[in-house]
Parts: C-alpha cells; sequence; structure tokens
C-alpha cells in the first residue's frame, strides 16, 4: 500500500478534509485576532458547511477510499447533505448567544465544524474502526459545546454528565466492537456480514454492546437518561444543535451498521430494534406530559421521535429505509423550527423557558404563536403537515414488513404525545395573555419562516426529498 | 554450549559495568558528600506538595492544565519513535502522515499559547 499509494485516490474523502483543514484555518483566525474574530468565523463556517454540503450533492457517488474504510454512497450523501445544512442552521441560530455581552465564544462555531466533520465520517465509516474514530471525534466536540457556557453551573452539568455517560457508551461501543472483531476476524462491515453467518453467541453478544452504544447516541431507551438532563442544562441553541445533526449522523450510522455489517443475522437485531423502538416511542409519549420546562419537553420528544425512526428500521427493507432517511429529514426540520421558536423566548431579564411563559402568547405575538403550532401539530403527526408523513412512510414499511404489533404501539404512542404538544397549543391560544417577549431576532425569523414553510407546504410537493430518500435507500440493499 | 555463552558475555560486561557505577553513585555521597539535613531535605519530594497530607485538598487547576497540555506532546513523541524507527519502508505517504499530524499539533499548540494558557499569572 505504501508505495503505489495515490493522492488521487483520497478524492471520495476530500470534502471532510476540506472541512478539518477548514476548521483549523479558523481557529488560527480566532486565535490570532481574538474577540473581533467572531462575526467573521460564524459567517465562515455556515458558508463553509453549505458549500461542502453543495459538493456533497453533486460528488460521484459509490466510491471507496482508504482500503474500504470510508464509503461514500448515495446513502451517506443524502445523510451528509442533512447533516451539514442542520449544522449551519444550527450556528445561525446561535448568534444571538454568542454575541450577548462579556461572551465572546468565536471557538462555538468552529467546534460545530470539527462535530460536523465526525458526523461526515460516522456517517461514510466502512469498518469498525472509522466508526468509532468519527463518534469520538463527533462527541469530544459535543462535550465541550455542552459546557461552552463555563459560568452557568447546569451548562458545566450538562457538560459534564453528558462527558462520564459518553465515555461509557463509548466503552460499551468499543467492547462490542472487540467481541465483533474476535469472532469475525474483521473490522470492515462487508468482511462482518460474510463471516456473521456462523458467528454464534459470541458475535451476538459484540452486537448487543455495539447497538447498545449506538442507542446512546440516538438517545433511545434504555440509553435515554443522558437526553433530558443534557438538553435542560445546555444553553438553547446548543441543545437545538444537539437535536437536530448529531441525531441525523447516528441514526445514519445505525443503519448503515444494522443492515451492512449484519444482513445475515438481521433477526437478532431486529428483535432488539423493536424492543428499543417501543420503549422509546412508549416513554416519549408518557414522560413528557408531566414536564413544565420546555426544553426538558423536547428532549422526552426528540426520545419518542427516535423510538418512531427506528420503526423504519426495525422493518429491515429498502421501504423502511426510505422511511428513516424521509423522517429525519422531516424531524431536523421541525426541531430546527421549533428551537428557533423556544431562542425567541426571551424578556428584559433574559431567556425563560417554561411553557407557562408562552401563556397567550397568540395576542402578544400572533405570527410567532401560528408557526409554533403548526410545528406542535407537526411533531404530533397531524396532517397534512410534514411531521404526518414522516409517521406514514415508517408506519407504511413496518405494515408492509408485517409488524403489525409494533406498528399498532407506535400510533398508540403518538396519539399520547399528541397531548402535550396540543398542551402547548391551548396554553398559547387560550390562556390569559404573560408578558410579551422581545422582539425576535432576524435570524431566528429566518430559520423559523423557512423550517414553518417547509413544514406546511410539504404535502404540495413532496416528491423530491421522497425519490432522493428513495434513491439514497437502494444504495444499501 | 560455550559457544551460546560467549555470545552473552556482552551482557555480562554490561551488567557488571552498571552494578559497579550505580552502587558507586550510592556509596559515593556517604563518603564525599557534605551533610547538613534539616526536615524538608529530608521529606519525599511529592511535587511542591506535602507528602502526608489529606489527598482531597484544594489545589490550583492551571497544574491540571499544564498535565493536559504535556500529554499532548507526550503522546507525539510516543507516536515520532516507531514512526523514526520505520522510516526506511514507510515512504513518502509515512512521511507526509507524520507531518499533517505534526501539523495539526502545532496548530492546537499556537491555540493555547494565544489563549494564554501558558501563562501562570
Amino acid at each position: 500500500m505504501t508505495e503505489t499509494f495515490q493522492f488521487a485516490a483520497l478524492a471520495p474523502v476530500l470534502p471532510e478534509i476540506s472541512l478539518a483543514v477548514g476548521a483549523m484555518v479558523l481557529l488560527m483566525f480566532g486565535a490570532v485576532m481574538k474577540d473581533r474574530a467572531l462575526n467573521f468565523v460564524s459567517v465562515m463556517s455556515i458558508l463553509l458547511l453549505l458549500a461542502v454540503g453543495y459538493w456533497v450533492s453533486t460528488m460521484p457517488s459509490d466510491k471507496a477510499a482508504m482500503g474500504g474504510s470510508f464509503i461514500s454512497d448515495d446513502f451517506g450523501r443524502f445523510m451528509k447533505v442533512l447533516t451539514l445544512t442542520g449544522s449551519a442552521f444550527a450556528i445561525l441560530l446561535a448568534r444571538g448567544f454568542l454575541t450577548a455581552p462579556g461572551r465572546v465564544l468565536f471557538e462555538f462555531p468552529i467546534l460545530i465544524v470539527l462535530a460536523t466533520t465526525g458526523m461526515m465520517i460516522m456517517i461514510s465509516a466502512g469498518d469498525l474502526i472509522a466508526l468509532y474514530l468519527g463518534l469520538e471525534l463527533m462527541s469530544l466536540s459535543l462535550y465541550v459545546v455542552a459546557a461552552i457556557d463555563r459560568e452557568n453551573v447546569r451548562s458545566t452539568e450538562a457538560g459534564l454528565k453528558y462527558f462520564v455517560l459518553g465515555a461509557l457508551s463509548s466503552g460499551m461501543l468499543l467492547y462490542g466492537a472487540s467481541l465483533v472483531y474476535g469472532f469475525t476476524g474483521t473490522v470492515n462491515f462487508a468482511g462482518i456480514a460474510k463471516e456473521a453467518t456462523h458467528g454464534g453467541v459470541g458475535l451476538t453478544i459484540g452486537l448487543v454492546f455495539v447497538l447498545a452504544g449506538l442507542c446512546f447516541k440516538v438517545s433511545a431507551v434504555p440509553f435515554h437518561m443522558w437526553t433530558p438532563d443534557v438538553y435542560e442544562g445546555a444553553p438553547t441553541p446548543v441543545t437545538a444543535f444537539f437535536a437536530a445533526a448529531p441525531k441525523v449522523a447516528a441514526m445514519a450510522l445505525f443503519v448503515r451498521v444494522a443492515l451492512t455489517a449484519f444482513p445475515t443475522i438481521a433477526p437478532q437485531w431486529q428483535q432488539i430494534i423493536v424492543f428499543v423502538s417501543i420503549a422509546s416511542m412508549v416513554l416519549g409519549a408518557f414522560a413528557a406530559i408531566g414536564q413544565t420546562n420546555i426544553k426538558r419537553l423536547m428532549g422526552y420528544s426528540s426520545i419518542g421521535h427516535m423510538g418512531f425512526a427506528l420503526v423504519g428500521l426495525a422493518s429491515g427493507t429498502a421501504d423502511g429505509v426510505q422511511g428513516v432517511l424521509v423522517y429525519m429529514a422531516i424531524y431536523m426540520t421541525m426541531t430546527l423550527g421549533t428551537f428557533a421558536c423556544i431562542l425567541a423566548m426571551r424578556r428584559e431579564g433574559g431567556s425563560v423557558e417554561t411553557i407557562s411563559d408562552l401563556a397567550g402568547l397568540s395576542r402578544t405575538n400572533p405570527a410567532l404563536a401560528f408557526f409554533l403550532a403548526m410545528l406542535m401539530f407537526s411533531l404530533a403527526g397531524i396532517p397534512p403537515l410534514a411531521g404526518f408523513f414522516a409517521k406514514l412512510y415508517v408506519f407504511l414499511a413496518a405494515i408492509k414488513a408485517g409488524m403489525f404489533t409494533l406498528s399498532v404501539i407506535g400510533v398508540l404512542a403518538s396519539v399520547v404525545g399528541a397531548y402535550y404538544y396540543l398542551r402547548i397549543v391551548k396554553v398559547m391560544y387560550f390562556d390569559e395573555p404573560a408578558q410579551a417577549f422581545a422582539p425576535m431576532r432576524g435570524e431566528l425569523k429566518l430559520v423559523l419562516a423557512i423550517s414553518g414553510l417547509l413544514v406546511l407546504l410539504f404535502f404540495i410537493y413532496p416528491s423530491p426529498l421522497v425519490n432522493a430518500a428513495a434513491v439514497a435507500a437502494k444504495s444499501l440493499f | 554450549m560455550s559457544e551460546i555463552l560467549k555470545d552473552y558475555l556482552p551482557l555480562v560486561v554490561f551488567i557488571a559495568v552498571a552494578m559497579g557505577i550505580g552502587v558507586a553513585l550510592l556509596v559515593v555521597p556517604f563518603i564525599v558528600a557534605y551533610s547538613n539535613p534539616d526536615p524538608e531535605k529530608l521529606s519525599a519530594y511529592e511535587c511542591g506538595f506535602n507528602a502526608f497530607d489529606d489527598a482531597r485538598m484544594k489545589f490550583d487547576v492551571r497544574f491540571y492544565l499544564v498535565a493536559i497540555l504535556f500529554i499532548i506532546f507526550d503522546l507525539e513523541v510516543a507516536f515520532l519513535f516507531p514512526w523514526a524507527v520505520a522510516f526506511g519502508q514507510i515512504g513518502l505517504f509515512g512521511f507526509w502522515s507524520m507531518m499533517v499530524f505534526l501539523a495539526v499539533l502545532t496548530i492546537g499548540f499556537i491555540y493555547e499559547w494565544r489563549k494564554g494558557a501558558l501563562e501562570w499569572d
């Protein structure tokens, strides 16, 4: 390999390399310019992420690099474009937080770019080593981002909790990976798939540990404990980022590992996914009911949504994967819009985050109330909004695969979940008005408008997303 | 048999020289060194802290920062040794891989320097 190595063989990895180099150049710029760098670094990070997103979307697919460690296929390109867009919007949402008096954090956009680099490596991982490297690059950046408001006790607590539990889950994942390697003799996903037919009990235990580590990253029950605490403690723009891009990347990795490394022992991981999916949907629906803090509520909501997305994976078919892809795209759009609303909950004293602060919003700020209400209806899965179609695709795939129990429990859980989304709408429209919020920042309006319109009008022209997802899903089979 | 033993002769010489120097350095100070003991000199050296004290004491967080920064460059050297030993076989690709690694570390170093992490006050 050493003598015949061609640098041109790195072509499929060039977007990732560009992101990493861009992050380092921006870091140097920030280190030299110090406080004056923030605006430039934020804008450049957003442009870099969007430019790489466009580049990835026009790249040729079905290329492998680095001896099969890195796979660039349609599935990976779909998920990467989604992740890059989510990260760019998360930086945009953080503008108000970053420019608050006494707080200059030019590192924040750079950390998000680095985390995104890790996510892209995860999405394209072709073996267990690339999987772990990408996952750790993402996680290490996320731990720092969670604790970035270091004067704030809750932010540091969130960072520490996330770090300790994240380290534990990385340990489980590595233990599983070592067992898988031990029983198949290879770290390559395609190689594991070939050997897995005669793996036996040891391989199954390895599979369980690998899936446990991945469940932690997508915050699926029973590895969800960190989610509400971290969502509540971390600064709101950070929570918005956590709920969007890393979830998409982790779900992509989940799908890729299950379908390219273990397709030959599908019944074994399917029963795990079915359990995790049911538990997540049910816990997400019931635990959110009693919440008063809207960020914590969104934490439980995200646990529930991961459960719904996993329904698509549980079916193990191309239709199911298409459902997961559509679900993640729509979920990310809804989440970013909802967090734009949560970030707009500001009064003179600072941000407020309880649901009762939204009381009577329809009278003090009708536009914001309308968009938030539409997003809540969409999260609940009420037609004709986008969230309904997201659920429709995963449940259709599950029914086609004959998983009726799973589908019925999922639909029932979404009915229970609708209660707490509708409660927010009721508080906004029927309660006595509380004090009005401060005027909304321009970039929040922009994100909310984009997200709100996509959610409202998706049913008119769904084919681009649905077709792209279908093409992406086919590349895994 | 004696052929094999002959091969080990340099090892025996090495052990003998090492033991000679070691014992000499242990014994000679007792004979020639100027001795004026006090409690501070006799206590075990423990990085500037009291050797026998509550382990749960407060200490400056900057010690921790310096330790982290040290570990990074410590590991860098741990990577450089095998790289240097195998340098003949790994070719241009190996050379540039390490250069990229060193460049990334240097960028981190410039960042921590500019942020003032290396200044004690």
